[in-house]
Protein backbone atom coordinates (compact mmCIF):
# COMPACT_ATOMS: atom_id res chain seq x y z
CA UNK A 1 0.00 0.00 0.00
CA UNK A 2 1.13 3.53 -0.59
CA UNK A 3 -0.57 6.88 -0.40
CA UNK A 4 -1.54 7.10 -4.06
CA UNK A 5 -3.20 3.72 -3.74
CA UNK A 6 -5.65 4.83 -1.08
CA UNK A 7 -8.00 6.27 -3.67
CA UNK A 8 -11.39 4.90 -4.61
CA UNK A 9 -12.14 4.57 -8.33
CA UNK A 10 -14.52 7.51 -9.03
CA UNK A 11 -17.21 5.26 -10.58
CA UNK A 12 -17.26 3.12 -7.46
CA UNK A 13 -17.18 5.86 -4.85
CA UNK A 14 -20.90 6.00 -4.11
CA UNK A 15 -21.25 2.25 -3.62
CA UNK A 16 -18.38 2.00 -1.13
CA UNK A 17 -19.51 1.57 2.50
CA UNK A 18 -19.33 4.91 4.36
CA UNK A 19 -16.45 3.86 6.60
CA UNK A 20 -14.21 3.40 3.55
CA UNK A 21 -15.18 6.81 2.17
CA UNK A 22 -14.40 8.24 5.59
CA UNK A 23 -11.06 6.41 5.70
CA UNK A 24 -10.02 8.00 2.41
CA UNK A 25 -11.29 11.48 3.28
CA UNK A 26 -10.52 11.83 6.97
CA UNK A 27 -7.78 9.41 8.00
CA UNK A 28 -4.27 10.70 8.65
CA UNK A 29 -2.34 8.67 6.06
CA UNK A 30 0.58 10.74 4.83
CA UNK A 31 0.36 13.33 7.60
CA UNK A 32 3.85 13.82 9.04
CA UNK A 33 2.46 15.28 12.24
CA UNK A 34 0.00 12.52 13.00
CA UNK A 35 -0.28 11.51 16.62
CA UNK A 36 -2.65 10.63 19.44
CA UNK A 37 -4.23 14.09 19.37
CA UNK A 38 -5.87 13.16 16.06
CA UNK A 39 -8.08 10.74 17.97
CA UNK A 40 -11.60 12.11 17.94
CA UNK A 41 -10.97 14.62 15.16
CA UNK A 42 -10.02 12.35 12.27
CA UNK A 43 -10.90 8.86 11.10
CA UNK A 44 -9.04 6.38 13.25
CA UNK A 45 -7.40 3.27 11.86
CA UNK A 46 -9.23 1.26 14.51
CA UNK A 47 -12.72 2.04 15.70
CA UNK A 48 -14.91 -0.94 16.38
CA UNK A 49 -13.16 -3.85 18.04
CA UNK A 50 -14.10 -7.07 19.71
CA UNK A 51 -12.25 -6.64 23.00
CA UNK A 52 -14.03 -6.49 26.35
CA UNK A 53 -15.59 -3.18 27.41
CA UNK A 54 -12.97 -1.02 29.10
CA UNK A 55 -10.03 -3.20 28.05
CA UNK A 56 -6.78 -1.18 28.29
CA UNK A 57 -5.53 -3.07 25.24
CA UNK A 58 -8.06 -1.16 23.14
CA UNK A 59 -6.62 2.14 24.41
CA UNK A 60 -3.14 0.90 23.61
CA UNK A 61 -4.19 -0.07 20.07
CA UNK A 62 -5.70 3.35 19.47
CA UNK A 63 -2.64 5.24 20.68
CA UNK A 64 -0.22 3.02 18.76
CA UNK A 65 -2.12 3.19 15.48
CA UNK A 66 -2.48 6.95 15.82
CA UNK A 67 1.28 7.28 16.42
CA UNK A 68 2.75 5.14 13.63
CA UNK A 69 4.90 7.48 11.53
CA UNK A 70 3.79 6.04 8.16
CA UNK A 71 0.75 3.76 8.44
CA UNK A 72 0.41 3.52 4.66
CA UNK A 73 3.87 1.92 4.53
CA UNK A 74 3.63 -0.19 7.68
CA UNK A 75 2.90 -3.88 8.04
CA UNK A 76 2.07 -5.20 11.48
CA UNK A 77 2.61 -8.80 12.52
CA UNK A 78 0.38 -10.25 15.22
CA UNK A 79 0.06 -13.55 16.97
CA UNK A 80 -2.52 -15.61 18.81
CA UNK A 81 -4.13 -13.84 21.74
CA UNK A 82 -6.50 -10.98 22.47
CA UNK A 83 -4.61 -8.80 19.95
CA UNK A 84 -5.56 -11.19 17.16
CA UNK A 85 -9.21 -10.30 17.77
CA UNK A 86 -8.46 -6.69 16.90
CA UNK A 87 -6.25 -7.01 13.83
CA UNK A 88 -9.11 -7.94 11.47
CA UNK A 89 -10.58 -4.49 12.15
CA UNK A 90 -7.57 -2.24 11.64
CA UNK A 91 -6.93 -0.09 8.57
CA UNK A 92 -3.32 -1.25 8.25
CA UNK A 93 -1.80 -4.22 6.48
CA UNK A 94 -1.24 -7.01 8.94
CA UNK A 95 -0.26 -10.66 9.10
CA UNK A 96 -1.42 -13.16 11.68
CA UNK A 97 1.40 -15.58 12.47
CA UNK A 98 1.40 -19.00 14.04
CA UNK A 99 1.49 -18.67 17.85
CA UNK A 100 4.96 -17.47 18.83
CA UNK A 101 6.32 -17.17 15.30
CA UNK A 102 5.76 -13.42 14.95
CA UNK A 103 9.40 -12.31 15.06
CA UNK A 104 10.45 -14.96 12.53
CA UNK A 105 7.64 -13.87 10.18
CA UNK A 106 8.58 -10.22 10.67
CA UNK A 107 12.20 -11.01 9.84
CA UNK A 108 11.34 -12.50 6.46
CA UNK A 109 8.81 -9.80 5.78
CA UNK A 110 11.16 -6.93 6.53
CA UNK A 111 13.89 -8.44 4.36
CA UNK A 112 11.48 -9.11 1.50
CA UNK A 113 10.05 -5.58 1.66
CA UNK A 114 13.57 -4.12 1.60
CA UNK A 115 14.34 -6.06 -1.61
CA UNK A 116 10.96 -5.43 -3.21
CA UNK A 117 10.84 -1.67 -2.44
CA UNK A 118 14.48 -0.55 -2.44
CA UNK A 119 13.74 3.18 -2.60
CA UNK A 120 11.06 3.22 0.00
CA UNK A 121 10.91 2.89 3.78
CA UNK A 122 8.65 0.06 4.89
CA UNK A 123 8.15 -0.34 8.61
CA UNK A 124 7.43 -3.71 10.19
CA UNK A 125 5.98 -3.73 13.69
CA UNK A 126 5.36 -6.87 15.72
CA UNK A 127 2.56 -6.64 18.25
CA UNK A 128 1.87 -9.69 20.38
CA UNK A 129 0.90 -10.66 23.89
CA UNK A 130 3.22 -11.87 26.63
CA UNK A 131 2.48 -15.53 25.91
CA UNK A 132 3.57 -15.19 22.29
CA UNK A 133 6.55 -12.93 23.05
CA UNK A 134 8.01 -14.43 26.20
CA UNK A 135 6.81 -18.02 26.50
CA UNK A 136 5.89 -19.74 23.26
CA UNK A 137 7.82 -17.37 20.98
CA UNK A 138 10.84 -16.53 23.14
CA UNK A 139 13.20 -18.35 20.77
CA UNK A 140 12.00 -16.36 17.75
CA UNK A 141 11.94 -13.11 19.74
CA UNK A 142 15.54 -13.46 20.91
CA UNK A 143 16.94 -14.78 17.64
CA UNK A 144 15.54 -11.77 15.78
CA UNK A 145 17.24 -9.44 18.26
CA UNK A 146 20.55 -11.36 18.07
CA UNK A 147 20.46 -11.01 14.29
CA UNK A 148 19.85 -7.25 14.62
CA UNK A 149 16.68 -7.37 12.52
CA UNK A 150 15.41 -3.88 11.82
CA UNK A 151 11.90 -3.91 13.21
CA UNK A 152 10.07 -3.03 16.41
CA UNK A 153 8.67 -5.63 18.79
CA UNK A 154 5.81 -4.52 21.04
CA UNK A 155 4.63 -6.80 23.82
CA UNK A 156 1.20 -6.19 25.33
CA UNK A 157 1.97 -7.47 28.80
CA UNK A 158 -1.17 -8.44 30.71
CA UNK A 159 0.80 -10.84 32.88
CA UNK A 160 -1.17 -13.99 31.98
CA UNK A 161 -2.93 -15.86 29.18
CA UNK A 162 -6.10 -13.79 29.18
CA UNK A 163 -8.33 -15.05 26.43
CA UNK A 164 -8.00 -18.69 27.41
CA UNK A 165 -9.14 -18.07 30.96
CA UNK A 166 -6.10 -16.96 32.97
CA UNK A 167 -3.16 -19.36 32.84
CA UNK A 168 0.26 -18.49 34.22
CA UNK A 169 2.71 -16.76 31.88
CA UNK A 170 6.39 -15.96 32.22
CA UNK A 171 5.57 -12.28 32.71
CA UNK A 172 3.12 -12.95 35.54
CA UNK A 173 4.31 -11.57 38.89
CA UNK A 174 5.55 -13.97 41.53
CA UNK A 175 2.83 -15.20 43.86
CA UNK A 176 -0.08 -14.15 41.65
CA UNK A 177 -3.05 -16.53 41.75
CA UNK A 178 -5.05 -16.72 38.53
CA UNK A 179 -8.23 -18.60 37.69
CA UNK A 180 -6.30 -21.35 35.98
CA UNK A 181 -3.16 -21.06 38.11
CA UNK A 182 -4.59 -21.66 41.61
CA UNK A 183 -1.32 -22.48 43.33
CA UNK A 184 0.21 -19.07 42.57
CA UNK A 185 3.29 -18.35 40.52
CA UNK A 186 6.43 -19.65 42.14
CA UNK A 187 9.13 -17.72 40.27
CA UNK A 188 9.82 -14.08 39.42
CA UNK A 189 8.45 -12.18 36.45
CA UNK A 190 10.85 -12.70 33.52
CA UNK A 191 13.01 -9.60 33.11
CA UNK A 192 12.52 -9.27 29.39
CA UNK A 193 13.44 -5.56 29.09
CA UNK A 194 16.86 -6.38 30.56
CA UNK A 195 17.14 -9.45 28.33
CA UNK A 196 16.23 -7.28 25.33
CA UNK A 197 19.00 -4.84 26.16
CA UNK A 198 21.57 -7.63 26.49
CA UNK A 199 20.29 -9.27 23.29
CA UNK A 200 21.07 -6.22 21.19
CA UNK A 201 17.95 -4.05 21.21
CA UNK A 202 18.86 -0.39 20.72
CA UNK A 203 15.79 1.04 22.39
CA UNK A 204 13.89 -0.64 25.19
CA UNK A 205 10.99 0.80 27.17
CA UNK A 206 8.91 -0.71 29.95
CA UNK A 207 5.78 1.28 30.85
CA UNK A 208 1.98 1.31 30.99
CA UNK A 209 -0.34 2.85 28.40
CA UNK A 210 -1.90 5.35 30.79
CA UNK A 211 -0.29 8.37 29.08
CA UNK A 212 -1.02 8.75 25.36
CA UNK A 213 1.67 11.39 24.76
CA UNK A 214 4.28 9.07 26.24
CA UNK A 215 3.10 6.18 24.07
CA UNK A 216 3.28 8.38 20.99
CA UNK A 217 6.85 9.35 21.83
CA UNK A 218 8.08 5.82 22.49
CA UNK A 219 6.35 4.39 19.41
CA UNK A 220 7.89 7.01 17.14
CA UNK A 221 11.33 6.61 18.72
CA UNK A 222 11.17 2.81 18.50
CA UNK A 223 10.15 2.80 14.85
CA UNK A 224 12.68 5.41 13.72
CA UNK A 225 15.50 3.65 15.56
CA UNK A 226 14.46 0.28 14.10
CA UNK A 227 14.47 1.77 10.59
CA UNK A 228 17.98 3.14 10.86
CA UNK A 229 19.87 1.07 13.41
CA UNK A 230 18.40 -2.21 14.65
CA UNK A 231 15.83 -3.96 16.83
CA UNK A 232 13.73 -2.11 19.41
CA UNK A 233 11.45 -3.45 22.12
CA UNK A 234 8.50 -1.97 24.00
CA UNK A 235 6.84 -3.76 26.90
CA UNK A 236 3.50 -2.12 27.60
CA UNK A 237 1.30 -3.02 30.54
CA UNK A 238 -2.25 -3.62 29.32
CA UNK A 239 -3.92 -5.30 32.32
CA UNK A 240 -6.69 -7.79 31.74
CA UNK A 241 -9.37 -6.30 33.94
CA UNK A 242 -11.42 -9.48 33.94
CA UNK A 243 -8.61 -11.73 35.06
CA UNK A 244 -7.43 -9.47 37.88
CA UNK A 245 -10.94 -8.92 39.23
CA UNK A 246 -11.48 -5.31 38.17
CA UNK A 247 -14.44 -3.78 36.39
CA UNK A 248 -14.58 -1.87 33.11
CA UNK A 249 -13.84 1.53 34.61
CA UNK A 250 -10.80 0.48 36.61
CA UNK A 251 -8.26 -0.29 33.88
CA UNK A 252 -6.73 3.19 33.83
CA UNK A 253 -6.36 3.35 37.62
CA UNK A 254 -4.77 -0.10 37.63
CA UNK A 255 -2.14 1.15 35.17
CA UNK A 256 -1.54 4.33 37.19
CA UNK A 257 -1.09 2.28 40.34
CA UNK A 258 1.37 -0.03 38.59
CA UNK A 259 3.61 2.72 37.24
CA UNK A 260 4.50 4.31 40.58
CA UNK A 261 8.28 4.55 41.12
CA UNK A 262 8.54 1.39 43.20
CA UNK A 263 6.17 -0.67 41.08
CA UNK A 264 6.98 -3.14 38.32
CA UNK A 265 5.86 -0.82 35.50
CA UNK A 266 7.68 2.30 36.65
CA UNK A 267 8.98 3.92 33.45
CA UNK A 268 12.28 2.32 32.45
CA UNK A 269 14.15 3.11 29.28
CA UNK A 270 17.38 1.98 27.67
CA UNK A 271 18.84 3.74 24.62
CA UNK A 272 22.07 2.64 22.96
CA UNK A 273 24.69 5.30 22.15
CA UNK A 274 23.99 4.95 18.43
CA UNK A 275 20.28 5.40 19.04
CA UNK A 276 20.91 8.42 21.27
CA UNK A 277 22.82 10.08 18.42
CA UNK A 278 19.98 9.39 16.04
CA UNK A 279 17.37 10.81 18.41
CA UNK A 280 19.47 13.95 18.92
CA UNK A 281 19.77 14.40 15.15
CA UNK A 282 16.05 13.85 14.71
CA UNK A 283 15.23 16.36 17.44
CA UNK A 284 17.46 18.97 15.78
CA UNK A 285 15.81 18.37 12.41
CA UNK A 286 12.36 18.59 13.95
CA UNK A 287 13.27 21.88 15.61
CA UNK A 288 14.52 23.23 12.30
CA UNK A 289 11.37 22.05 10.52
CA UNK A 290 9.15 23.81 13.05
CA UNK A 291 11.21 26.99 12.88
CA UNK A 292 10.96 26.94 9.09
CA UNK A 293 7.19 26.45 9.26
CA UNK A 294 6.96 29.39 11.66
CA UNK A 295 9.05 31.57 9.33
CA UNK A 296 6.85 30.66 6.38
CA UNK A 297 3.71 31.42 8.36
CA UNK A 298 5.13 34.79 9.39
CA UNK A 299 6.02 35.65 5.78
CA UNK A 300 2.51 34.74 4.60
CA UNK A 301 1.01 36.97 7.28
CA UNK A 302 3.32 39.82 6.33
CA UNK B 1 -7.79 -36.34 -17.23
CA UNK B 2 -11.50 -36.77 -17.92
CA UNK B 3 -14.07 -36.14 -15.22
CA UNK B 4 -17.80 -36.48 -14.78
CA UNK B 5 -17.83 -33.73 -12.15
CA UNK B 6 -19.68 -30.55 -13.05
CA UNK B 7 -19.52 -27.21 -11.28
CA UNK B 8 -23.24 -26.61 -10.80
CA UNK B 9 -25.49 -24.40 -8.70
CA UNK B 10 -25.50 -25.37 -5.02
CA UNK B 11 -26.17 -25.85 -2.31
CA UNK B 12 -23.70 -28.64 -2.90
CA UNK B 13 -22.90 -29.38 0.70
CA UNK B 14 -21.08 -27.85 3.63
CA UNK B 15 -17.59 -28.34 2.22
CA UNK B 16 -17.75 -28.74 -1.55
CA UNK B 17 -14.56 -30.10 -3.09
CA UNK B 18 -12.19 -27.74 -4.89
CA UNK B 19 -13.21 -28.15 -8.52
CA UNK B 20 -9.53 -28.56 -9.50
CA UNK B 21 -9.30 -31.62 -7.28
CA UNK B 22 -12.24 -33.11 -9.20
CA UNK B 23 -10.43 -32.79 -12.52
CA UNK B 24 -11.86 -29.47 -13.72
CA UNK B 25 -9.21 -27.61 -15.68
CA UNK B 26 -8.78 -23.97 -16.55
CA UNK B 27 -9.47 -22.54 -20.02
CA UNK B 28 -6.67 -21.55 -22.39
CA UNK B 29 -6.47 -18.00 -23.78
CA UNK B 30 -9.52 -17.23 -25.93
CA UNK B 31 -11.62 -19.74 -24.04
CA UNK B 32 -13.89 -19.82 -21.02
CA UNK B 33 -15.55 -22.60 -19.11
CA UNK B 34 -19.18 -23.35 -18.33
CA UNK B 35 -19.80 -25.80 -15.47
CA UNK B 36 -16.24 -27.03 -16.00
CA UNK B 37 -16.56 -27.63 -19.74
CA UNK B 38 -14.18 -25.64 -21.91
CA UNK B 39 -15.98 -23.43 -24.45
CA UNK B 40 -15.08 -20.52 -26.69
CA UNK B 41 -15.05 -17.10 -25.09
CA UNK B 42 -18.00 -15.93 -27.18
CA UNK B 43 -20.07 -18.89 -26.04
CA UNK B 44 -19.23 -18.04 -22.44
CA UNK B 45 -20.15 -14.38 -23.05
CA UNK B 46 -23.57 -15.33 -24.36
CA UNK B 47 -24.20 -17.78 -21.52
CA UNK B 48 -23.16 -15.21 -18.90
CA UNK B 49 -25.45 -12.57 -20.40
CA UNK B 50 -28.34 -15.07 -20.41
CA UNK B 51 -27.72 -15.92 -16.77
CA UNK B 52 -27.80 -12.25 -15.84
CA UNK B 53 -30.98 -11.57 -17.78
CA UNK B 54 -32.82 -14.58 -16.41
CA UNK B 55 -31.96 -13.92 -12.76
CA UNK B 56 -34.21 -12.19 -10.24
CA UNK B 57 -31.31 -10.35 -8.62
CA UNK B 58 -28.33 -10.31 -10.99
CA UNK B 59 -25.41 -8.84 -9.08
CA UNK B 60 -21.87 -7.72 -9.78
CA UNK B 61 -19.35 -7.99 -6.95
CA UNK B 62 -16.36 -5.74 -7.75
CA UNK B 63 -13.30 -6.52 -5.61
CA UNK B 64 -10.36 -4.41 -4.43
CA UNK B 65 -8.57 -4.59 -7.78
CA UNK B 66 -11.27 -2.48 -9.43
CA UNK B 67 -12.73 -0.57 -6.48
CA UNK B 68 -9.46 1.14 -5.67
CA UNK B 69 -7.73 3.30 -8.26
CA UNK B 70 -4.39 1.46 -8.04
CA UNK B 71 -3.39 2.54 -11.54
CA UNK B 72 -4.84 3.59 -14.87
CA UNK B 73 -5.72 0.04 -15.86
CA UNK B 74 -7.74 -0.44 -12.67
CA UNK B 75 -9.55 2.85 -13.26
CA UNK B 76 -10.49 1.75 -16.81
CA UNK B 77 -11.80 -1.54 -15.49
CA UNK B 78 -13.87 0.28 -12.88
CA UNK B 79 -15.43 2.36 -15.66
CA UNK B 80 -16.19 -0.81 -17.64
CA UNK B 81 -17.74 -2.53 -14.60
CA UNK B 82 -19.94 0.50 -13.98
CA UNK B 83 -20.97 0.44 -17.65
CA UNK B 84 -21.85 -3.25 -17.41
CA UNK B 85 -23.96 -2.56 -14.31
CA UNK B 86 -25.80 0.35 -15.93
CA UNK B 87 -26.44 -1.77 -19.04
CA UNK B 88 -27.73 -4.61 -16.92
CA UNK B 89 -29.97 -2.27 -14.94
CA UNK B 90 -31.41 -0.90 -18.16
CA UNK B 91 -31.91 -4.37 -19.64
CA UNK B 92 -33.82 -6.16 -16.88
CA UNK B 93 -37.55 -6.00 -16.31
CA UNK B 94 -39.30 -4.34 -13.38
CA UNK B 95 -39.53 -7.68 -11.58
CA UNK B 96 -35.76 -8.00 -11.56
CA UNK B 97 -33.25 -5.99 -9.54
CA UNK B 98 -29.69 -5.53 -10.73
CA UNK B 99 -27.20 -4.83 -7.94
CA UNK B 100 -23.61 -3.66 -7.61
CA UNK B 101 -22.20 -4.63 -4.20
CA UNK B 102 -18.55 -3.97 -3.33
CA UNK B 103 -15.96 -6.21 -1.69
CA UNK B 104 -13.64 -3.40 -0.50
CA UNK B 105 -11.10 -5.67 1.19
CA UNK B 106 -10.69 -9.12 2.68
CA UNK B 107 -10.81 -8.39 6.42
CA UNK B 108 -13.02 -10.93 8.18
CA UNK B 109 -14.95 -8.13 9.93
CA UNK B 110 -16.12 -10.10 12.90
CA UNK B 111 -18.55 -10.04 14.58
CA UNK B 112 -20.68 -8.91 11.64
CA UNK B 113 -20.82 -7.22 8.26
CA UNK B 114 -23.64 -5.23 6.79
CA UNK B 115 -24.87 -7.50 3.96
CA UNK B 116 -26.93 -4.71 2.45
CA UNK B 117 -23.89 -2.66 1.49
CA UNK B 118 -20.99 -5.06 1.11
CA UNK B 119 -19.81 -8.62 0.61
CA UNK B 120 -16.96 -10.23 2.49
CA UNK B 121 -15.00 -13.18 1.07
CA UNK B 122 -15.05 -14.99 4.40
CA UNK B 123 -18.83 -15.24 4.53
CA UNK B 124 -20.20 -14.25 1.11
CA UNK B 125 -23.30 -16.38 1.71
CA UNK B 126 -24.63 -13.73 4.15
CA UNK B 127 -24.83 -11.07 1.44
CA UNK B 128 -26.29 -13.55 -1.05
CA UNK B 129 -28.94 -14.80 1.35
CA UNK B 130 -29.86 -11.33 2.57
CA UNK B 131 -30.37 -9.86 -0.91
CA UNK B 132 -31.73 -13.11 -2.43
CA UNK B 133 -29.07 -12.95 -5.14
CA UNK B 134 -29.44 -15.74 -7.70
CA UNK B 135 -26.68 -14.84 -10.19
CA UNK B 136 -23.46 -12.99 -9.48
CA UNK B 137 -20.20 -12.05 -11.12
CA UNK B 138 -16.88 -11.59 -9.34
CA UNK B 139 -14.49 -9.10 -10.89
CA UNK B 140 -11.27 -7.69 -9.45
CA UNK B 141 -10.98 -10.16 -6.58
CA UNK B 142 -7.58 -11.72 -5.89
CA UNK B 143 -7.40 -15.41 -6.88
CA UNK B 144 -7.25 -17.02 -3.46
CA UNK B 145 -10.10 -14.98 -1.99
CA UNK B 146 -12.24 -15.50 -5.11
CA UNK B 147 -11.78 -19.27 -4.96
CA UNK B 148 -12.58 -19.30 -1.26
CA UNK B 149 -15.78 -17.28 -1.80
CA UNK B 150 -16.86 -19.22 -4.87
CA UNK B 151 -16.60 -22.46 -2.93
CA UNK B 152 -18.56 -21.08 0.02
CA UNK B 153 -21.28 -19.83 -2.33
CA UNK B 154 -21.45 -23.15 -4.14
CA UNK B 155 -21.58 -24.97 -0.82
CA UNK B 156 -24.31 -22.98 0.88
CA UNK B 157 -26.44 -21.14 -1.68
CA UNK B 158 -28.19 -21.71 -5.01
CA UNK B 159 -26.58 -18.63 -6.59
CA UNK B 160 -25.08 -18.96 -10.07
CA UNK B 161 -21.46 -17.75 -10.04
CA UNK B 162 -19.54 -16.10 -12.85
CA UNK B 163 -15.87 -15.13 -12.59
CA UNK B 164 -14.43 -12.35 -14.74
CA UNK B 165 -10.85 -13.25 -13.93
CA UNK B 166 -7.79 -11.22 -14.92
CA UNK B 167 -5.53 -14.26 -14.69
CA UNK B 168 -6.18 -17.87 -15.77
CA UNK B 169 -9.83 -18.24 -14.71
CA UNK B 170 -11.57 -19.93 -11.78
CA UNK B 171 -12.52 -23.61 -11.73
CA UNK B 172 -14.77 -23.02 -8.75
CA UNK B 173 -17.07 -20.65 -10.62
CA UNK B 174 -19.92 -22.07 -12.69
CA UNK B 175 -18.82 -19.91 -15.58
CA UNK B 176 -15.43 -18.32 -15.93
CA UNK B 177 -13.60 -15.96 -18.24
CA UNK B 178 -9.87 -15.40 -18.20
CA UNK B 179 -7.51 -12.50 -19.04
CA UNK B 180 -10.20 -9.96 -18.19
CA UNK B 181 -9.69 -6.46 -19.55
CA UNK B 182 -11.89 -3.38 -19.68
CA UNK B 183 -12.68 -4.23 -23.31
CA UNK B 184 -13.79 -7.74 -22.38
CA UNK B 185 -16.13 -6.40 -19.70
CA UNK B 186 -17.55 -3.95 -22.27
CA UNK B 187 -18.10 -6.87 -24.65
CA UNK B 188 -20.12 -8.64 -21.99
CA UNK B 189 -22.20 -5.46 -21.63
CA UNK B 190 -22.75 -5.55 -25.41
CA UNK B 191 -23.98 -9.15 -25.11
CA UNK B 192 -26.42 -8.13 -22.37
CA UNK B 193 -27.72 -5.32 -24.58
CA UNK B 194 -27.95 -7.64 -27.59
CA UNK B 195 -29.97 -10.28 -25.70
CA UNK B 196 -32.22 -7.76 -23.94
CA UNK B 197 -35.84 -8.82 -24.39
CA UNK B 198 -34.98 -12.21 -25.86
CA UNK B 199 -34.42 -14.00 -22.53
CA UNK B 200 -37.44 -14.98 -20.50
CA UNK B 201 -37.41 -13.10 -17.19
CA UNK B 202 -37.87 -15.08 -13.97
CA UNK B 203 -41.39 -15.76 -12.73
Amino acid sequence: MSLERIKIAPEMYEIMPPEYQDLVKNATYGNENRGWKDIGTSKELIEEHSLCAGCPESMAFRYILASLPAPEDTVMVGSTGCTSLVFPHVGIHNIHSLFGNQNAIATGLKRALTVRFPGRIKDVVVLAGDGATVDIGLDMTLQAWFRQEKFTTICFDNELYANTGGQESGLMQKGFVAKMAPVGKTFEKVRLPEIARESGCHYVVNCTVSKPNLIEKVIKNAIHIAREIGPTYLQLYTPCILEIGKNSMEGLQEMRDSEKPTERFAYREYISDQAKELLTEMAAKEKERKAEAKRQLASVKA
Amino acid sequence: MSTSYQVLRGPEHFLPPAAASMGIRLPDPGQGHIHGKIVSEEEAMEAAARQFLSAKVPTIFPGPLVLWAWNEKAAHKATAVRHLYETLKASVTSTQQAMLIPMPDYRPKYPKINPEVEINPNHPNLTIWHNKIDACMFVGVHCHQANLSLKIIRGGTDCYTIAMCAQAGHEDAMLSFRDATAEKIMRLADWVKKLKGSVEPPK
